[in-house]
């Protein structure tokens, strides 16, 4: 095996491990066909965004109801061409593809679509440039977070992001993140459950070539 | 939070938390897992290369916090920030609450903050704003008035039941008690806090100097939420979090999650560097503080002693494998910190009076110290500090007169035989005590009492002594009170197994108690005094090597004389050339007189053999293993039992304070070997055997408790 899939395949087990998704795309038109899928698949059988359909205060069940139909995608660091084309391609089956404005969706998201920074094998972790108000709140309140990460990105260790990463958090002002699966917490009875304030699912796919 | 005011309520409160039955199982359940999932976490990493060099590098920023502070402020300031310093913990929650009002502040979100616990700052805010946390854990507890009972997981105590009553009132709707569906109300409940409120309060896991940045370390995200949302963000950070690289950070992540709950890395790790865009905010920019918080900090960063705890990183593994912690929880193990680093940290932040209880519950084992992230000596730190609040509040008669009986040998050694003359109407013929001597309290009849023996090993010495036939090695005995005095034939057991080893045996009649319980009741003046004896009585240019039977004698010949000694210009040579040469009998036995299968009659006999591993053993002296395989080489069908290296609950003085938890972790261990089927149960300490002994025989077990040199005694060819 060449150490770009040693990389790979150790990324790929350590993210899964945390219960991300990895895929391999071949193209960001393939990044785009998967996430509109998902997008498409994962409401059958669940139509209220996360605890919408649990008993709430009168509070919160208001935030439920002001949830907007249909289903939205927020892509906010997409431009130019590729923006297009997420945006025809969630049109085509209903969605909506939005780049800001999240504050008006603080309810929720289906999906919050990224492209990141580089990748940490040793541990299956995205480093996301989170600079964009937009898109730290896409990546929260979206109920799946979908994050490609170019093949060459991926690093063995966090060391070896190290000179990258801290010209990335030197620059001021700047809002880094290191994701490692979705959101989890153990705080009831150390019994894990997925999905507390951020995403309930990360899918991480995998970019092939350059 | 503790708030015994004496050491009789204190255990009071530990004794309602030993009847609490869902902590109990919670708490097993967790010690065992966790210690799984650490071992994992660290399967492919050089653990102890790893906290060694964190140790270091944390030593290094804690000499140079003023200069860090500085680094960190001009970077953050030109980035935007406003940087702020608090002397106490009131200062830091009104710095705080002026930013609130100064900036139209009604409503404020928190993400976690071991600080602001600290400080208490959620009781300073809350008259003057609405205070939300949102991290689910700490949600849960600022519903119910409480502190957090670990530091990691702060509603660790608290079952989904409870959850489910708390939430169904919160929300005014009935709740389920499935956690996956609580966990999903929080997540409703708490997200239009988020919209709605007007600063958000983070602590900070790294103040990073090089790039005026902090880092934040969490799991449900909650923090990312908390410093977005909001026009504001404050975030509240104890001076001991400046670290002076990026690379430093990620050192620390290496261990810091891997520690906390066996996790490679948490979900989120945040890095904020200077005001960052907020829509909200005007400008478009955050309005951002950091406020740092000494809270006697500084003072403790130049302390030669207490700097290292400077260095712990907040992770909860102290508490995660505390004996103690495990039997009763947080709430009693701590006061706002938990576990071993809160006994210490109680003391610097909140006082003696909190921590005077406190301190004293702790058995000694050194768990803590062996899964410590930063190597801290806890369970050293916490005598220390016992030994500190003593000299501050005046000794106690007992602890004073034992003290003075201690160091006078042969007053004490007197007062020995007196006691053994004393105990004939006691004695049931069969080594024990029929019942208590009166100074005893009820609770502490769950282990039977050992009587004194009718000859102490010094009286047996000359008759014993071998000839000398073909020296190798000189040796010096160090018998301790319990072998001298209580278990004799344990000496003369190992007196004929080193004979086989052609060992020069000698036994210095001067020497005298090790100095260990004095130490666990904080009297190291006396301590001393009576380390600076036993050097003098056993002088190390006389040997090869210094033999004791005790784990907890050896550990603390080898590893306080030194440290007892250090300013005793006439001693401290000496005491550290003792320390060189003291050594545990199984591993001189084994690596250094050779004995092995060889050595024992090949008749295998198959008496099943269970091993205890005494506390001071294999975590004190690093020594594991060696025992097992000197009972394998002898013949003996050696099991091992579950947890074989957690503590019996002896702790020698700890047992006679806290009879209760000292029986409940006497009883785990027993119940533990019992499930080995072992009829015979070998370890390396007398003060084990005493407690593993007497405890078989109150519960009835059928179970031979020895100390191993009397069954390879038995063995040899």
């Amino acid at each position: 095996m060449s150490s770009v899939d040693t990389l790979v395949t150790e990324f790929t087990q350590r993210a899964e491990k945390v219960g991300a998704v990895v895929s391999m795309v071949k193209s960001m038109s393939e990044a785009f066909a998967y996430t509109v899928d998902l997008c498409e698949r994962k409401d059958a059988c669940q139509l209220l965004l996360s605890g919408c359909g649990l008993p709430l205060s009168d509070a919160a069940g208001e935030m439920c109801e002001a949830r907007t139909q249909p289903k939205v995608v927020a892509a906010p660091a997409l431009a130019g061409e590729e923006r297009e084309a997420l945006a025809a391609a969630c049109e085509a089956k209903g969605m909506t593809l939005i780049s800001d404005g999240m504050r008006k969706h603080l309810a929720g998201i289906d999906i919050g679509f990224t492209v990141a920074e580089y990748g940490i094998a040793e541990t299956g972790t995205i480093v996301q440039n989170s600079n964009s108000e937009e898109l730290r709140l896409a990546t929260m309140v979206s109920e799946n977070h979908v994050a490609v990460l170019p093949v060459s990105r991926i690093r063995a260790t966090s060391y070896d992001v190290e000179r990258e990463f801290v010209n990335m958090v030197d620059a001021s002002p700047s809002y880094m993140a290191f994701i490692t699966g979705p959101s989890r917490t153990a705080d009831i009875e150390r019994v894990l459950a997925l999905g507390v304030h951020g995403p309930l699912e990360l899918h991480i796919l995998l970019l092939e070539g350059e | 939070m503790q708030k015994s005011t004496n050491l009789s309520e204190y255990r009071k409160s530990c004794q309602e938390a030993l009847g609490d039955d869902f902590l109990r199982e919670a708490m097993d359940k967790f010690a065992t897992a966790y210690r799984a999932n650490r071992v994992n976490a660290f399967a492919d990493m050089h653990e102890k290369e790893l906290i060694a060099e964190i140790a270091e590098s944390k030593d290094a920023a804690i000499a140079r916090l003023p200069e860090l502070f500085e680094q960190f402020r001009a970077k953050a300031e030109a980035a935007g920030v406003k940087v702020h310093l608090a002397r106490t913990a009131g200062e830091a929650n009104e710095i705080i609450a002026r930013i609130a009002r100064d900036n139209g502040v009604k409503k404020i979100v928190k993400s976690k903050s071991m600080t602001a616990e600290e400080t208490l700052l959620n009781h300073a805010l809350e008259d003057e704003f609405e205070v939300v946390e949102t991290d689910l854990g700490e949600w849960i507890i600022q519903l119910r008035h409480e502190g957090p009972s670990h530091m990691v997981m702060p509603a660790i105590h608290l079952s989904r039941h409870q959850v489910r009553d708390l939430f169904s009132e919160v929300t005014g709707q009935q709740q389920e008690s499935d956690i996956q569906k609580l966990v999903k109300v929080a997540r409703r409940e708490l997200r239009r806090h988020y919209a709605e409120a007007d600063m958000g309060i983070s602590g900070a896991n790294f103040a990073i100097a090089e790039t005026g940045s902090i880092g934040l370390v969490t799991n449900e995200g909650n923090a990312r939420l908390v410093t977005t949302l909001p026009r504001v963000h404050v975030a509240l950070c104890g001076l001991d979090k400046l670290t002076p690289s990026i690379h430093d950070a990620l050192r620390v992540l290496k261990a810091l999650p891997r520690n906390a709950t066996g996790q490679a890395l948490t979900s989120y790790v945040t890095w904020i560097t200077g005001a960052n865009e907020c829509a909200t905010a005007e400008g478009g920019r955050k309005e951002m503080h950091v406020v740092f918080l000494d809270n006697g900090r500084s003072a403790m960063a130049e302390d030669p002693d207490f700097a290292q705890v400077l260095r712990c990183v907040r992770c909860g593994a102290c508490a995660n494998v505390c004996p103690v912690y495990r039997l009763v929880g947080g709430h009693k193990m701590g006061h706002i910190y938990i576990g071993a680093i809160g006994l210490i940290l109680t003391y610097f932040f909140h006082g003696r009076d909190k921590a005077r209880n406190l301190v004293q519950n702790c058995i000694n084992c050194g768990a803590c110290k062996e899964v410590c992230a930063a190597g801290i000596d806890l369970p050293r730190l916490i005598k220390e500090i016992h030994s500190r609040i003593l000299d501050e509040d005046g000794h106690p008669t007992y602890s004073d007169l034992l003290g003075k009986l201690m160091k006078n040998r042969k007053l004490f050694h007197t007062l020995l035989r007196t006691a053994k003359l004393g105990q004939a109407p006691l004695k049931d013929g069969e080594g024990f005590l029929r019942h208590l001597p009166l100074m005893f309290f009820k609770e502490h009849n769950y282990r039977a009492l050992p009587t004194i023996a009718e000859k102490p090993f010094r009286d047996m010495w000359k008759e014993i002594e071998p000839k000398l036939t073909g020296t190798k090695l000189r040796v010096g005995l160090f018998a301790g009170c319990v072998q001298d005095f209580v278990y004799p034939e344990q000496m003369a057991a190992a007196v004929k197994v080193m004979d086989h080893g052609k060992a020069h045996m000698d036994f210095p009649m001067e020497q005298s108690c090790c100095g260990l319980p004095l130490q666990m009741m904080g009297e190291t003046a006396h301590a001393a005094e009576v380390a600076a004896q036993n050097v003098a009585a056993l002088d190390p240019a006389r040997y090869d090597y210094i033999v004791t039977l005790c784990a907890s004698c050896a550990s603390q010949l080898k590893h306080s004389y030194p440290r007892l000694l250090a300013d005793d210009p006439a001693m401290s040579l000496k005491a550290k050339q003792f320390a060189d040469k003291v050594i545990d009998f199984s591993s001189f036995v084994r690596d250094v007189l050779g004995i092995g299968a060889d050595d024992f009659q090949n008749v295998a006999v198959t008496t099943k053999t269970a091993y205890h591993a005494p506390c001071h053993l294999c975590r004190g002296l690093g020594v594991v293993g060696t025992s097992q395989e000197l009972i394998s080489d002898s013949g003996l069908d050696y099991v091992k039992a579950d947890e074989e290296d957690v503590c019996c609950g002896f702790g020698g003085t700890f047992s006679m304070k806290f009879p209760e938890e000292s029986k409940e972790l006497l009883n785990k261990k027993l119940d533990n070997v019992a499930k080995t089927g072992a009829k015979q149960l070998l370890t390396d300490c007398p003060g084990c055997v005493m407690q593993l002994r007497g405890g078989a025989r109150r519960r009835g077990d059928d179970l031979q408790v020895r100390h191993i040199a009397e069954a390879l005694a038995e063995r040899l060819k």
